[in-house]
């Protein structure tokens, strides 16, 4: 195959071919956006290992997160230190992990890291009740929060500890119909 | 690991050659073991859920440990053979890379649908998925036809015009070339090689000696063949990711939570919408939830539902015998002259119209019902699809009765040709030195070819029903659009916000459309191998079309309802069309005698006699004693009756294996609520010494029995317990929250007892209608 390309070796692309669910092209495809987020940022040499991160504020801009409500929380759980900041390699991550030929269990392990907002490795009540303010932006009475998060900790919470541990929120959302089509961003 | 292998070399005669080569059978076998480890980890490495530094590492380490001991596998065992293995092995492994690499190149229409996923969520773009799916399968479809019926008859077989079947008669030469003849596909376009009739029954053709007949046949039921393999594989790939139990009712608000939320949303306007859709379906499960059974009045739900339910079975035994009617009249209209365009095309229009006209009709009736909207949905699914099947059905057994009348003219059609042939060559008036030139095929009396005529019935409806739903588009969801538009600022009332506003997206009435559309190509491409070729026209016309009117006319849902669980309803459905499209074609090709001529198949007794002949012509006799054999009832029935057992024996294993995982599930629930009663008995001997209050009980485990109280009823919690057993009989888990006595804050919300409040009323949305003011929705600007 004829690679023009100067951006990385050919053993990195073939690494990352192995570590991500994308083709060389989307590779590259992926790089450019990245580089188009902070040109100035962003060597086009990648050959070196450069440690470049792009900042947060940059990344939750983008058209496929910048009206997403947990695009934050995307960012910090992709990002190196937990902070949104993310490098090459965390962007490819990202976008591997929620493209669609990802597997359910692969994508359920990650969606539990996202909607743990206090990174405690529950999903505790509070969790649930940012998730439903963000969801509904605010648009539902305290009570009608607490209803909500009440029952779903009825619903998914398998040991009872008040609390959605890794295996209980697996359990649940591998039945879920649409989890598959809904976590999903197309780039 | 490696530390061992390396002790063990060290062990061996100090001499480096040798101790190299020689390696025990076991340590062989181990090294070999972990090289597998190894490479299976490479090929799953994108599935660990490590970031990325740790999975190239990985990778790395992994790469290493193969490329070093993969050689050392080789040494003593037909070394080169090995390490040739395994470059081929190598070479496969890119080649298959580049070739996934270009596949994906090649998939079409990917940012199309990515703007209309950014629009309208996924639901919507699952349709035009669909549509680009159904497009890759007609293209395989009539690259089959084409190269291997068409193109060979137009290079290979006799031109046109050179034997009856290939000419246009004389009687209609004049008009042949009429665009309103074309376009009823008569005339010049019926004597083509896009109908059955104009294949000739030579048994080889040209220099290479193709056999065409054959051919055709065996294309047609690979045409099937193929079609059933690949809804099949779909089907299958689409249950691989699925593990439902069933027992989805259970999660409502759960999925809502986790779910509803669509990450394929790229706009702010749509992302309002979804914001909207979403609240209000919480507050509508809320008031599910918190509703008591009303008393209905069920007599009166059911008599409604019973008379809505016969209304509709009149509506579509209506539409039935409209069909019949009209068919037969038509066929009273092709013996009269001087038709006009009406009568003509009046069976398309009947169908069309009525494929336009029942849905929403249905949709009124329904309304009678009082559903559930999901009920309603697949109750309105399943009419649609009653409604076109009955249509079809009854279109197939008007033309049959037509067949049935042409084929038996045929014989005076015969008689006719023989005398006028005899008349020809026998007439005084000629000199008999002279060899008379033959009778010019456009004045040969030709039979009513049977086949042809339904390729062409086909083809029209084909086309008709592309043309009706342009138009529909054009007029229900364009004129629409753009009437609310431009209308508003004249109008009395909120055009966008209330009555007819923009139009949704209907996505079940679209896909049953196309899969409905698929099933008479299906039926009519054995008659018109040109029919496959025009629904690949379509396919692309329609996916340029409709993207266009969704992102110009409509808007997003304001509430989705997915019709099914999983994706394998429309699946299931297409297949159902497939085996039913099967049905005509296998019986008329088993049971009718060809025409007698035109077609590959003229002059024999039945279709198939092409195969038995092919087998004692062309093979060698012992493979026609093979057949022979193979046919024999005495060896199909036993073949069956192995198959049934198969089947059943499958079924069993599966069975008992859903049993084994729903016992190994209830093993893993039951250890994990040991190791909860353990954790709460240490916590409270911790309770109990601190003489801290804080008591909680553990829940009731299905093997130990325990029902621990809270002895000391400090806070409210036994009797909030209490109160939540009184109100949710389904809601057993809430018996019991341990409250553990750590010192980490459990910021449990609220208390319940505010449940004891929902008399209050909240602020009343009616939850089917959404709350007006707040979603005037309009198209995505362009």
């Amino acid at each position: 195959m004829g690679n023009k390309q100067t951006v990385f070796t050919d053993e990195q692309l073939e690494a990352y071919q192995d570590c991500t669910f994308f083709t060389r092209k989307e590779i590259m495809r992926l790089f450019y956006r990245y580089q188009d987020l902070a040109p100035q940022l962003v060597p086009l040499d990648y050959t070196s290992y450069p440690n470049v991160k792009v900042p947060y504020e940059l990344i939750g801009s983008m058209p496929e997160l910048k009206d997403n409500p947990f695009r934050q929380r995307i960012a910090q759980v992709f990002s190196e230190d937990g902070d949104g900041h993310m490098t090459l390699d965390n962007f490819l991550d990202m976008f591997s992990v929620m493209s669609e030929m990802a597997p359910r269990d692969l994508k359920a392990y990650y969606a539990f890291k996202i909607y743990d907002f206090n990174n405690d490795d529950y999903i505790c009540a509070w969790d649930l009740e940012q998730t439903v303010t963000r969801l509904t932006r605010g648009e539902l009475s305290a009570e009608e929060v607490s209803l909500v998060c009440e029952k779903v900790l009825d619903e998914a919470d398998g040991d009872h500890d008040g609390r959605l541990s890794l295996e209980d929120f697996q359990n649940m959302i591998l039945r879920a119909p649409d989890f598959l089509s809904t976590f999903h961003i197309r780039i | 690991m490696w530390k061992r292998l390396e002790k063990h070399r060290s062990s061996k005669s100090p001499s480096g050659m040798s101790s190299r080569e020689y390696l025990s059978e076991e340590e062989l076998a181990w090294i070999q073991e972990q090289v597998e480890e190894k490479k299976k980890l490479i090929t799953t490495m994108r599935n660990k859920p490590w970031p990325m530094a740790k999975k190239l590492t990985e990778l790395r380490e992994a790469q290493a440990f193969v490329e070093k001991y993969e050689g050392a596998l080789g040494k003593g065992k037909g070394q080169q053979l090995y390490a040739y293995r395994m470059l081929m092995a190598k070479k496969w492994v890119k080649f298959k890379r580049d070739f996934d690499n270009f596949k994906t190149q090649c998939i079409p229409w990917e940012m199309k649908i990515k703007d209309i996923e950014s629009h309208f969520g996924s639901s919507v773009a699952s349709y035009f998925i669909f549509l680009r799916w159904m497009y890759g399968v007609n293209l395989v479809l009539f690259g089959l036809i084409f190269g291997l019926v068409i193109i060979p008859e137009v290079l290979m077989g006799m031109p046109y015009g050179s034997i009856p079947r290939k000419t246009v008669p004389r009687a209609e030469e004049e008009k042949a070339m009429d665009f309103s003849v074309l376009w009823d596909f008569e005339g010049y376009i019926k004597y083509s090689a896009l109908f059955y009739g104009y294949y000739n029954d030579q048994r080889t053709i040209g220099w290479l000696r193709y056999r065409l007949p054959m051919a055709y046949f065996m294309v047609g039921v690979s045409v099937f063949g193929y079609s059933l393999m690949i809804v099949i594989r779909s089907m299958a790939s689409n249950t691989q990711g699925s593990t439902s139990d069933g027992e989805n009712d259970n999660f409502t608000f759960s999925f809502k939570m986790f779910t509803s939320w669509d990450y394929l949303i790229g706009n702010s306007e749509t992302a309002d919408n979804k914001y909207a859709s979403i609240t209000t379906s919480f507050k509508e499960s809320i008031v599910d939830e918190q509703e008591s059974n009303k008393e209905e009045n069920i007599h009166l739900t059911r008599f409604l539902r019973v008379l809505a339910n016969f209304l509709i079975i009149c509506c579509l035994c209506g539409s039935g015998y409209l069909i019949y009617f009209v068919v037969k009249r038509s066929q009273e209209f092709s013996k009269m002259q001087n038709i006009s365009w009406y009568e003509r095309n009046e069976v398309e229009i009947v169908m069309s119209l009525l494929g336009m006209f029942c849905p929403p009709l249905f949709e009124t009736i329904a309304a009678l019902e009082n559903y559930h909207p999901r009920i309603g949905l697949k109750w309105q699914l399943g009419r649609i699809f009653a409604l076109f099947l009955g249509n079809l059905y009854t279109f197939l057994l008007a033309l049959m009765d037509e067949v049935h009348h042409k084929l038996s003219n045929e014989d005076t059609i015969k008689n006719i040709t023989h005398w006028t042939l005899f008349n020809y060559y026998n007439s005084s008036g000629w000199n008999d030195s002279v060899p008379r030139p033959p009778l010019h095929p456009a004045d040969v009396p030709r039979g009513s070819c049977w086949e042809t005529a339904v390729g062409i019935e086909f083809m029209r409806l084909t086309v008709s029903d592309m043309l009706v739903s342009y138009i529909t588009i054009l007029l229900g969801d364009f004129l629409r659009a753009c009437f609310v538009r431009f209308m508003n600022y004249c109008w009395c009332w909120d055009l966008e916000a209330g009555f007819p506003s923009y139009a949704e997206f209907d996505i079940s009435g679209n896909v049953l459309g196309l899969i409905f559309n698929q099933g008479m190509i299906w039926m009519g491409s054995f008659y018109a191998p040109g029919l496959v070729g025009i629904n690949v026209l379509r396919l692309l016309t329609s996916m340029y079309f409709q993207c266009w009117a969704v992102m110009s006319s409509n808007v997003p849902h304001a509430r989705v309802f997915k019709a099914s669980r999983s994706n394998n309803f429309y699946m299931g459905l297409l297949l159902l069309v497939l085996f039913l499209s099967l049905l005509p074609v296998a019986y008329t090709i088993m049971s009718l005698p060809p025409s007698f001529d035109c077609g590959p198949f003229s002059g024999k007794n039945r279709m198939y006699d092409v195969i038995q002949e092919t087998v004692e012509n062309d093979f060698p006799n012992f493979l026609g004693k093979i057949f022979a054999f193979l046919a024999n009832p005495g060896l199909i029935i036993p073949a069956i009756l192995l198959m049934f057992l198969a089947i059943y024996y499958l079924n069993s294993v599966s069975k008992s294996l859903a049993r084994a995982n729903a016992q190994l599930r209830k093993k893993i629930q039951a250890l994990r609520d040991v190791e909860k009663f353990h954790k709460s008995v240490k916590g409270r001997a911790i309770v109990k010494d601190s003489g801290d209050t804080l008591k909680g009980s553990s829940k009731n485990a299905t093997q130990l029995q325990l029902t621990e109280e809270g002895t000391t009823p400090h806070s409210t919690s036994p009797s909030q317990t209490l109160e939540k057993k009184a109100q949710g009989p389904g809601t057993s888990s809430s018996a019991g929250r341990t409250v553990l006595p750590t010192t980490r804050n459990v910021p449990v919300s609220q208390p319940p007892g505010v449940r004891l409040n929902s008399s209050q009323p909240l602020p009343q949305t009616h939850p089917w209608r959404s709350t007006s003011g707040k979603s005037t929705r309009r198209p995505p600007p362009h």
